[in-house]
């Protein structure tokens, strides 16, 4: 029981960070929460049910054609709601976060459209498939999704941290001008980055969608929330603390249902951010983009 | 080798630079001397990009380059060391070098790495260590260093020596002495008047935005004006 539980926490913990870790990168580079990600995190889900669902396609399709649709999404929110307005003088530094947020009513509005606005199911082919192991029963789901996000978060990690295009990211991270005068150019390295970060979204849109069986236009809201409430929780821009914020956070929201009542699931994420930023208002691992 | 001739250049509706020329020739080194908000940064600024001036023009080699990013001007070969420093702080001491060789393409990056390590044996010592937890010395010879990893052919230097021990600043003197002779120009900017006119050929005095005067530096040395503001009595 306990170990099953704690499967279940790591799974949802495991997506939760990756829904953080698209916050905290464009947290990193521009300094603001892209509010539009928890509707580019929904659009991937709804994308990922037409492609298995509609067409019938193999779940790797529905991945593929998740991360090329949400990776445009990125572009197209780097290009048209956010470049305009950089750099501009007298547009209040406000000015960005309201854009995202234009974009994500503008998202959500448009996903009631194009899918109605009821709960689609998600079937993946293997959702019944389960493994007892003595008292466990462990669902193929679940492993899925849990090796997806940790391959995820390992290449992200080592991208970061090795590699000359990472190690750009967190230059203009840390300071803008300067790594524009080591040579990086930094428009560039912020719109890859919103790219990258809309498209971990569409692979979490996928990931929820499988682990709930239920897709619907107001899942990126509540997503988007939760997202913020780790990177507040994990140091706002610190990829280790997105990780582990996740983690946390889908732990204690597993057991609070089991152990607790179920009501207060959703409320877990908040509390957890005010005791937290009562202790440590940093945040658990401070700031900016680091391995 | 760098050609000012006439820029504006301004922060929003406040004017700072006034219609400032100057010149550098190649293989020399020149200062920049000037009183705090002269707009001594300002100019560096908006030689290395990071300010696009209202007008005139600067040209780097016989081309005009007014208006270009930093990424662009340090492909071209100019490099700046900013104003504090400014060392990725998050960064380790190995990952600030190698950033400063971002833009090359070459296979000599990794012996160059090294060259540098045992130029500055403490960077070598601390090269694991972040950025941000050396001292002010070390900073700066991690800043110049760096600058140095993208093989400037103009190299800009912020006040150098700011905020630093003696000692230590002697040793930043030395060591702009030896990048010029190793063949890079160097447009210094620096408070410490003296000391920057001692390794320099040529210095231009800039006052709130205007260059009031200019020559070789041991005439600027030895001008009953520039003494009297710029360099004290025998205190250096
Ligand atoms: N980012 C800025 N915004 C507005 N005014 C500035 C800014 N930076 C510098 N200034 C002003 O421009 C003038 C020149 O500054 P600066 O070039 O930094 O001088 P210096 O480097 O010679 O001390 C000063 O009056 C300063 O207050
Ligand atoms: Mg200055």
């Amino acid at each position: 029981m306990l170990i099953e539980q704690l499967i279940n926490g790591l799974t949802l913990g495991s997506i939760y960070a990756i829904v953080a870790l698209g916050f905290t990168l464009v947290f990193g580079v521009l300094g603001i929460i892209n509010m539009a990600h928890g509707e580019i995190f929904m659009f991937g889900a709804f994308i990922g049910v037409m492609i298995t669902s509609t067409l019938n396609a193999p779940l790797w399709v529905a991945f593929a054609g998740a991360i090329i649709i949400t990776a445009i999404m990125g572009y197209m929110l780097e290009r048209f709601a956010l470049r305009p307005l950089r750099h501009k003088q007298g547009v209040s530094h406000l000015a960005p976060l309201i854009s995202t947020i234009g974009v994500s009513i503008l998202l959500e509005n448009l996903s009631h459209h194009l899918f109605g606005a009821g709960n689609h199911p998600f079937r993946a082919s293997f959702a019944e498939i389960s493994f007892q192991i003595g008292s466990i029963t462990v669902y193929l789901v679940q492993i899925v999704i849990f090796v997806i996000s940790i391959v995820l978060m390992i290449t992200l990690s080592f991208w970061l941290g090795k590699t000359k295009a990472g190690k750009a990211l967190r230059a203009t991270a840390e300071n803008l001008e300067t790594a524009s005068l080591l040579g990086v150019d930094t428009k560039r390295t912020i719109t890859m980055t919103v790219i990258i970060a809309s498209a971990m979204g569409g692979i979490a849109g996928i990931l929820v969608g499988m682990a709930f069986n239920s897709v619907t236009p107001q899942m990126g809201l509540s997503m988007g929330l939760k997202g913020l409430a780790i990177i507040i929780l994990g140091g706002m821009g610190s990829v280790r603390g997105a990780m582990a914020g996740g983690l946390i956070l889908g732990l204690a929201e597993t057991f609070i249902v089991v152990y607790g009542d179920s009501g207060y699931r959703d409320a877990i994420a908040f509390l957890a951010i005010i005791i937290i930023l009562l202790i440590r208002p940093q945040g658990l691992f401070g700031q900016k983009i680091s391995t | 080798m760098l050609k000012i001739s006439g820029i504006n250049a301004s922060y929003g509706k406040i004017q700072v630079l006034k219609n400032v020329s100057l010149e550098v020739e190649e293989g020399s080194i020149v200062t920049i001397l000037g009183a705090n908000g002269a707009g001594k940064t300002t100019t560096m600024k908006s030689i290395s990009g990071l300010l696009k001036p209202n007008s005139g023009k600067i040209e780097f080699l016989g081309e005009d380059v007014t208006g270009l990013r930093p990424d662009q001007l340090l492909r071209k070969g100019v490099a700046l060391v900013p104003e504090g420093r400014q060392i990725l702080a998050g960064m380790t001491v190995l990952e600030n070098l190698e950033m400063g060789a971002y833009h090359r393409k070459d296979h000599d990056i990794a012996s160059d790495l090294n060259k540098m390590m045992e130029r500055f044996p403490i960077l070598k010592e601390r090269e694991k260590q972040l950025g941000g937890t050396l001292s002010g010395g070390q900073q700066q010879m991690l800043a110049i260093a760096r600058a140095i990893m993208s093989k400037p052919k103009l190299l800009l230097l912020d006040e150098p020596s700011m905020g630093l021990a003696p000692l230590v600043v002697a040793d930043i003197f030395k060591i702009i002495k030896e990048i010029n002779e190793s063949g890079t120009t160097v447009l210094l900017v620096e408070q410490n008047a003296r000391q920057a006119l001692k390794v320099s050929h040529s210095g231009y005095v800039l006052e709130t935005g205007k260059i009031v005067a200019e020559g070789k530096s041991d005439e600027l040395l030895n001008d009953s004006r520039i003494i009297e503001a710029y360099l004290g009595r025998k205190s250096s």
